[in-house]
């Protein structure tokens, strides 16, 4: 019983080191033009500026797709990457700056500009309202929809 | 000969636009007529004068002399006739010769007007149209000139010049380099002027702001007169955007219509000011409101017109617009840093003058609609500009460059767009004056329920995307106010005129022009809104390499590659055309011939797609590679693009309603006045 259970042990050991060294050797298959893309798409070209690396027709932009397949059949993810590209050429091949240092600024100074915009927007309706402030059922409030229709006739019967 | 006249005409229209200015100012500090009349004539001179140059320039352009520098570097001799007049605007002094002259134009047109109600004005406007023509002419002259000869100095080298330097004799090419093959499509050769016409209609109601600012004439007169150019410059504008998404859908092989591209964003600018400032003249009109707000928008719109011309034209921010780096640049930037400050110190001074003695009165009025979508447009604006500039900031901070590309914009603006979109809706059922939550929630009930029927309908047909059925309804919501409104005017008029259906439709539309012109202008921007949503949230795409009888799929659609012929043209081009069968559920639908066209004399290359359109979709196919040899292997890129045509639908209806708002009123007493609007109460529609 016990050479049984040994026997089956040493089979068990042999049959997942054959099962790991199978799955070892085995190469990560040849990435497609599309799974190529899909990291292409997030570069820019670092020569021809604002074009995408994958539509962009340059032999140095082909070269680069080249490279992304090799690390891609190496395994490398589409961070590791987009990160060597920026580690070669520098932030500019990313489409958004990366949100640090001075560059939280792309990203801070349009939404507080808005936001002051709707601040002083809001003031200005406030205080519009306190200048005048309409009675409760002020018969200039906003007509209904027969008064509608008889403002819009007043104003066709002139037309 | 004809390279000296054309630019002696333009030093003299120069001189005369300096003697125009002095001329008017003298007139009006002395209250002078003559001088005035003589400066207007100077003016009226400028569009003739102008117009002598450009024939010089065409003509040397079609005839091929290719001594001048600008004839060989932009035209050859396969080139058709129609392109070589495209040449015109193919290249930065050629560019800068056609903005001048449509200004010219437009300054001629303007001192033909009747100028008896508003005589205060004239001298003004002459001054700011022509020191802006003046500065246009200047970097012609001094900086960019289109005339410029080639010479031949001793030791072979030659020079670019006007006149010839000492020892040199003329040298002529006996070949052009030919146009940018980019340049050489029909949307390319209408998106330019068209561009132009909007930029440079602009300068018009600004001119007469500056005018209205100087002479502290502060009513609604300089808008009332300027309206009408406005909506055509911004007719223009709009239709020079469409064309050139149209042109880049076409030619630029990315599968897309829009990149984010600077040089896109720098017309889109003036647009997003311009459109802001239709909205809200409309106020000061109506309500005698927002005077102050509205001498911002146009002189923020001249401004940011200048602006686009110098990010085209200085090359400081390359992109594949931009053309090559020049010393016109910080012209530019002084240029616009002077017309800025100048016009904002005079705002300033007339500040208090502006203040309007009307009230917002409630949130829910048609005005305080107006204003939360002049935020937005500005809000829009600000993400565009910080956008563009932000790469250079960086650059001079940091020494880092940066890209800022689509996905930031996307992001940013997609909210703001999505508020604009809920907007429209919202402000047609609004009145002026006094309104409140409850009347407005009564008049939004009906177009609910048509955008409850369509999500639903939308959720059984497989959306699932959140986002596209948010867009999807607010489209619906705007598309039903807007039928909702013709159909209440359409009944009102069949009730008090007994019309026919179309007989009110037409009347109530050619005689409401500007509103209902307005309508069809919202109905245009949901349906192209429809397209945008379509490819910006469901396009697919794949690659491949395939063999000759291989197949590619995508969305159910299958493409077969059936063969690849390559030959040369007799217009110096050599073309790479290949055949694809489009098939889907296994029937056969169409051939399509994505191509390659190498042009030999630029020793470039421009992808043209194969593309098989429906109402639907767009099947939209590169040809990437190919094995030149045997060519029995060819690598294709296809794009499913749902819902695109759309958008192209959209641009035309567009254009139809900004025509219908531009044309002139027949009836010119249906124009009333502010006062009588007031006392007709608040309720207008």
């Amino acid at each position: 019983m016990t050479s049984l259970l040994r026997s089956l042990g040493i089979t068990i050991i042999l049959v997942s080191i054959f099962v790991v060294n199978t799955k070892a050797q085995t190469p990560p298959p040849t990435p497609n033009d599309d799974q190529i893309n899909a990291v292409a798409r997030e570069l820019y070209c670092p020569v021809c500026e604002n074009i995408p690396l994958d539509v962009c027709g340059t032999q140095a932009c082909e070269q680069w797709r080249g490279l992304i397949r090799e690390k891609l059949m190496q395994g490398w993810s589409k961070e590791q990457i987009k990160q060597y590209f920026v580690d070669q050429y520098g932030d500019r091949v990313l489409a958004t700056p990366p949100a640090k240092g001075f560059n939280w600024l792309i990203y801070i100074i349009p939404p507080l500009v808005i936001l002051l915009g709707t601040y002083f927007l809001y003031r200005a309706f406030v205080t519009w309202k306190k200048i005048e402030k309409p009675a409760e059922n002020d018969a200039r409030s906003y007509p209904n929809q027969d008064e509608y229709v008889s403002r819009l006739e007043e104003e066709l019967k002139n037309r | 000969m004809l390279a000296n006249l054309g630019y002696g005409v333009l030093v003299i229209t120069l001189l005369i636009s300096l003697y125009g200015i002095a001329a008017a100012i003298q007139g009006a500090r002395r209250k002078n007529t003559s001088w005035l009349d003589s400066a207007r004539n100077a003016m009226l001179l400028t569009g003739p004068l102008v117009t002598l140059a450009v024939i010089c320039l065409v003509v040397l352009l079609v005839n091929g002399n290719y001594e001048v520098e600008y004839v060989a570097s932009y035209t050859s001799n396969s080139m058709p006739l129609y392109l070589k007049i495209t040449a015109l605007w193919g290249g930065q002094a050629g560019s800068l010769v056609f903005w001048t002259w449509l200004l010219s134009i437009f300054a001629s047109a303007v001192t033909l007007r009747d100028w008896q109600r508003d005589r205060e004005f004239l001298p003004w406007v002459i001054v700011v149209v022509l020191v802006t023509l003046i500065f246009f002419l200047g970097l012609i002259i001094f900086i960019e000139n289109p005339f410029a000869r080639l010479w031949e100095i001793p030791g072979g080298m030659i020079v670019k010049s006007m006149f010839p330097p000492s020892i040199a004799v003329l040298y002529t090419q006996t070949d052009g380099n030919g146009l940018n093959p980019l340049l050489r499509h029909p949307g390319m050769v209408l998106h330019p002027p068209m561009l132009y016409l909007g930029f440079v209609s602009f300068v018009i109601p600004f001119a007469f702001a500056i005018a209205a600012l100087i002479t502290g004439r502060t009513d609604d007169r300089w808008i009332r007169i300027t309206r009408r150019w406005a909506i055509i410059a911004w007719l223009f504008l709009s239709l020079g955007i469409v064309l050139g998404s149209r042109w880049a859908y076409d030619v630029m092989g990315w599968g897309g219509y829009w990149a984010w591209d600077p040089v896109e964003i720098s017309a889109l600018m003036p647009w997003l000011s311009g459109t802001a400032f239709l909205h809200s003249a409309i106020i000061q009109e109506k309500r005698g409101m927002l005077k102050q707000w509205n001498m911002v928008l146009v002189i923020l719109t001249y401004d940011l017109v200048i602006f686009g011309t110098f990010l085209t034209r200085s090359g400081m921010l390359s992109s594949v617009h931009a053309f090559a780096q020049s010393a016109i640049g910080p012209l530019f930037f002084a240029f616009i840093a002077f017309t800025f400050i100048a016009s904002i110190t005079l705002l300033l001074h007339r500040w208090d003058e502006l203040k309007t003695e009307e009230r917002m009165t409630s949130l829910f009025s048609k005005e305080a609609l107006f204003l939360v979508n002049n935020l937005l447009f500005m809000g829009i604006l600000v993400i565009c500009f910080w956008g563009v500039i932000f790469p250079l900031l960086s650059e001079l901070f940091t020494g880092q460059k940066v890209m800022v590309g689509p996905p930031y914009y996307e992001k940013a603006t997609a909210p703001l767009f999505a508020a604009l979109l809920l907007l429209m809706g919202i402000a047609p059922l609004a009145a002026w004056g006094h309104s409140n939550y409850k009347a407005l929630g009564k008049s939004i009930r009906l177009p609910a329920i048509f955008v409850l029927l369509i999500l639903i309908y939308a959720v059984i047909r497989g959306v699932k995307n959140p986002w596209a059925l948010l867009g999807f309804g607010l489209c619906a919501f705007v598309m039903a106010v807007i039928v909702y409104e013709f159909w209440r005017g359409i009944r009102a008029r069949q009730k008090i005129k007994g019309e026919s259906f179309f007989k009110a439709l037409w009347q109530l539309t050619t005689r409401n022009r500007r509103r209902y012109g307005g309508y069809i202008i919202h109905l245009g921007v949901v349906l192209m809104a429809l397209g945008i949503i379509g490819i910006e949230m469901f396009q697919s795409e794949t690659q491949g390499t395939i063999a000759q009888g291989e197949q590619l799929n995508l969305r159910g659609y299958t493409l077969r590659y059936d063969g690849l012929s390559i030959f040369d043209t007799t217009d110096g081009r050599n073309i790479s055309r290949a055949v694809v069968s489009v098939y889907k559920d296994g029937k056969f639908l169409q051939e399509l011939y994505p191509r390659r066209d190498y042009y030999y004399e630029n020793q470039q290359q421009v992808t043209i797609p194969g593309v098989r359109s429906t109402w639907e979709d767009d099947l939209y196919v590169i040809l990437i590679d190919w094995e030149p040899v045997s060519a029995e292997g060819a690598t294709f890129k296809i794009f499913h693009n749902p819902l695109i045509n759309w958008l192209w639908v959209g641009s035309i209806v567009f254009i139809l309603g900004a025509l219908i708002a531009a044309w002139p009123e027949r009836d010119q007493s249906t124009v009333r006045n502010r006062v009588a609007k007031q006392n007709y109460s608040a309720s207008e529609v």
